[in-house]
């Protein structure tokens, strides 16, 4: 395969595509690890995604030829360390539709996006007797948070529940908003179940309600890999916060985008360097933004990858990737339910529904599943998946759950079937005395 | 036999789907439970003591098909045993999971395992090993507190 050049991604997949067969989208030499293991079918890409070339090669140019701790030195070369952050954050702020870089403050990713306005926001504007509301379909880092606010604030937390097919219960989180509500806090797409939330209508209705100077909140930690974002856009949103390594960047960077005028009035978040302008004996005043919420050095390297893995995931095209991840999907579902005994669970409406298939089977812990899975080279996820008052609900202790992306393509999808497939043999040996051999 | 045939051997998919002394103790000496949160995995071991000697086990508790098994079958090994002989037994199922026990090269190990000895497949499987032990942590962890009271559940968990 031709070397990559620009960051750009080789077609190799669309060309593919005019046979019967879904390729993948982006070609699979584009990513080292994949092309090093043919046989690997990577299905756990909502857990992290693999990284192409054009990411891993932007990093080392920095180390390389522009690495020098930024912001600080009155020499070139840590000159051009703070060109390739500021560039950096152009990229990606461009990316995601924002405008304004101010608003867009790099962290280690949703996390700790999530955690800064619980700490810098919530403890400033969360009071005994106010409410905080989630939802059941949250990941763990959309959760806790909230809930360990609310118990250090004497406030309360009231959880938005869900649809019987893994939607949020939009009635349900009318009911909760009174004038009490301080934050309500949602993810755009669930990572258990691949639900995507009409972010948009969500924020409007909870802006409507809940009182004026309450904030939306939105994770969007599995949105940003997979669907077309403008940020500036989603005015009823106040925070969003992604990860660079859910959509082939590296681990280690994200980013939170907020309103200048509440970042403004916010506290930082984390004191250091970087983030101040006048330190005196008694008192310090900070940097401007985004600088006032990234205490200490930064991670310049990281930013620089995840601008590579935004220029790189422009060049397939978001409505192409997620046109591709609905294609799979579509196959996934279909196969997998005319095996006996699996159970789907995620919106049957494919246009709700981003590229994650979430399912048990009869009889087979889904920790089995994947151990079996793995051994034709499957990797799937199996557990709870950060979403313990999600699988409550469901009433599972666990699911297996398969997720796809750009290099994913129909052999990864039969590969995945043919395991399930594989697995419930396997299982059903023992349930038929029969076939025991002694 | 493949890694997968090791990890899966027949008496462990049986006992996963039949698992023995899976029921509630009433008036168990020992009630401990234990949990695997990394990946959820949880149990509840009920022991009756006569002296030093457990006469009886029992467990309930939602798991894979390994941790299901391994808690199956060290019920039914451990009636019967003396404290100190259910330690020994801890450490030769500990070593045999965490492949530290050849017992094809260790006849006494292989005569006291018996059939546990099905439970060294875990071992070419790291991510594994917990599924296997939980069980036999909780055992150690239920004999090992003289002081607890009766019905007193105690949490444990594996270690990293």
């Amino acid at each position: 395969m031709s070397k990559v050049s620009g960051g750009r991604a080789s077609r190799k997949g669309r060309a593919e595509k005019r046979g019967t067969r879904a390729a993948s989208l982006a070609s699979r030499s584009d990513f080292p690890l994949l092309a090093g293991s043919p046989a690997l079918h990577y299905l756990d890409s909502a857990a992290t995604a693999q990284k192409p070339r054009a990411v891993l090669d932007a990093m080392r140019a920095y180390y390389e030829h522009d690495y020098a701790n930024p912001h600080r030195g009155a020499y070139t070369l840590s000159v051009r360390s703070t060109e390739r952050y500021h560039e950096a954050r152009e990229r990606v702020a461009t990316f995601f539709g924002v405008g304004d870089t101010r608003r867009l403050i790099f962290t280690r990713g949703t996390t700790e996006g999530l955690n800064l306005i619980a700490t810098a926001w919530g403890t400033e504007h969360v009071f005994p007797g106010d409410e905080i509301v989630v939802t059941a379909l949250e990941h763990h880092a959309n959760f806790v948070p909230w809930q360990q606010l609310a118990l250090r604030q004497g406030a309360k937390l009231r959880i938005c529940g869900l649809t019987s097919d893994g939607r949020l219960d939009l009635d349900a989180l009318a009911s909760l908003l009174t004038a009490r509500t301080r934050i309500v806090a949602f993810n755009h797409v669930s990572n258990a179940l691949g639900t995507i939330n009409p972010v948009a209508e969500i924020a409007a209705f909870v802006r409507r309600r809940a009182a004026p100077d309450a904030i939306v909140v939105c994770d969007g930690a599995q949105a940003a890999p997979h669907l077309r974002l403008t940020l500036d856009d989603l005015a009823d949103v106040d925070f969003y916060a992604f990860s660079g390594h859910k959509m082939l960047g590296p681990m280690g960077i994200g980013a939170l985008v907020g309103p200048v005028a509440l970042l403004e009035r916010m506290s930082p978040y984390q004191m250091g360097g970087d983030m101040i302008e006048i330190v005196g004996d008694e008192e310090t005043t900070w940097n401007v933004l985004p600088h006032k919420f990234e205490a200490g050095t930064p991670n310049v390297a990281g930013a620089i990858g995840l601008a590579a893995a935004c220029t790189y995931l422009e060049s397939l095209g978001m409505d192409a990737v997620r046109a591709h991840e609905r294609e799979l999907l579509q196959l996934a579902l279909q196969q997998l339910a005319t095996i006996e005994g699996v159970q789907l669970f995620g919106p049957r409406d494919l246009a709700a529904r981003s590229g994650v298939v979430s399912f048990t089977l009869a009889g087979v812990h889904p920790h089995d599943i994947a151990t079996i899975l793995d051994g034709d080279g499957v990797c799937v996820r199996a557990g709870h998946h950060c979403a313990q008052p999600l699988m409550r609900r469901l009433d599972v202790p666990a699911t297996a759950r398969a997720s796809f992306y750009v290099y994913n393509d129909e052999r990864d999808v039969e590969a995945l079937v043919a395991g399930v497939e594989k697995t419930k043999t396997l299982f059903a040996v023992a349930a038929d005395p029969s076939l025991r051999s002694g | 036999m493949s890694n997968l045939d090791a990890l899966y051997q027949e008496i462990i998919l049986e006992h996963n789907r039949r698992p023995r002394n899976y029921r509630v103790m009433e008036g168990a000496d020992r009630v401990v439970k234990g949990h695997n949160p990394l990946c959820g995995d949880a149990l509840t071991l009920w022991l009756k003591l006569e002296g030093d000697r457990v006469i009886d086990a029992s467990f309930q508790g939602s798991g894979c098909a390994i941790s299901r098994a391994s808690a199956s079958m060290m019920t039914e090994a451990v009636k019967g045993k003396t404290r100190p002989e259910a330690e020994a037994l801890f450490t030769r199922v500990h070593d045999l999971v965490t492949g530290k026990l050849d017992v094809d090269a260790d006849p006494a190990a292989k005569k006291t395992l018996g059939s546990l000895r099905a439970l060294g497949g875990v071992a070419r499987f790291p991510i594994r090993v917990k599924c296997a032990s939980m069980a036999w942590h909780a055992l150690r962890s239920a004999l090992g507190s003289d002081e607890s009271s009766t019905n007193g559940a105690s949490e444990i968990s594996e270690e990293p």
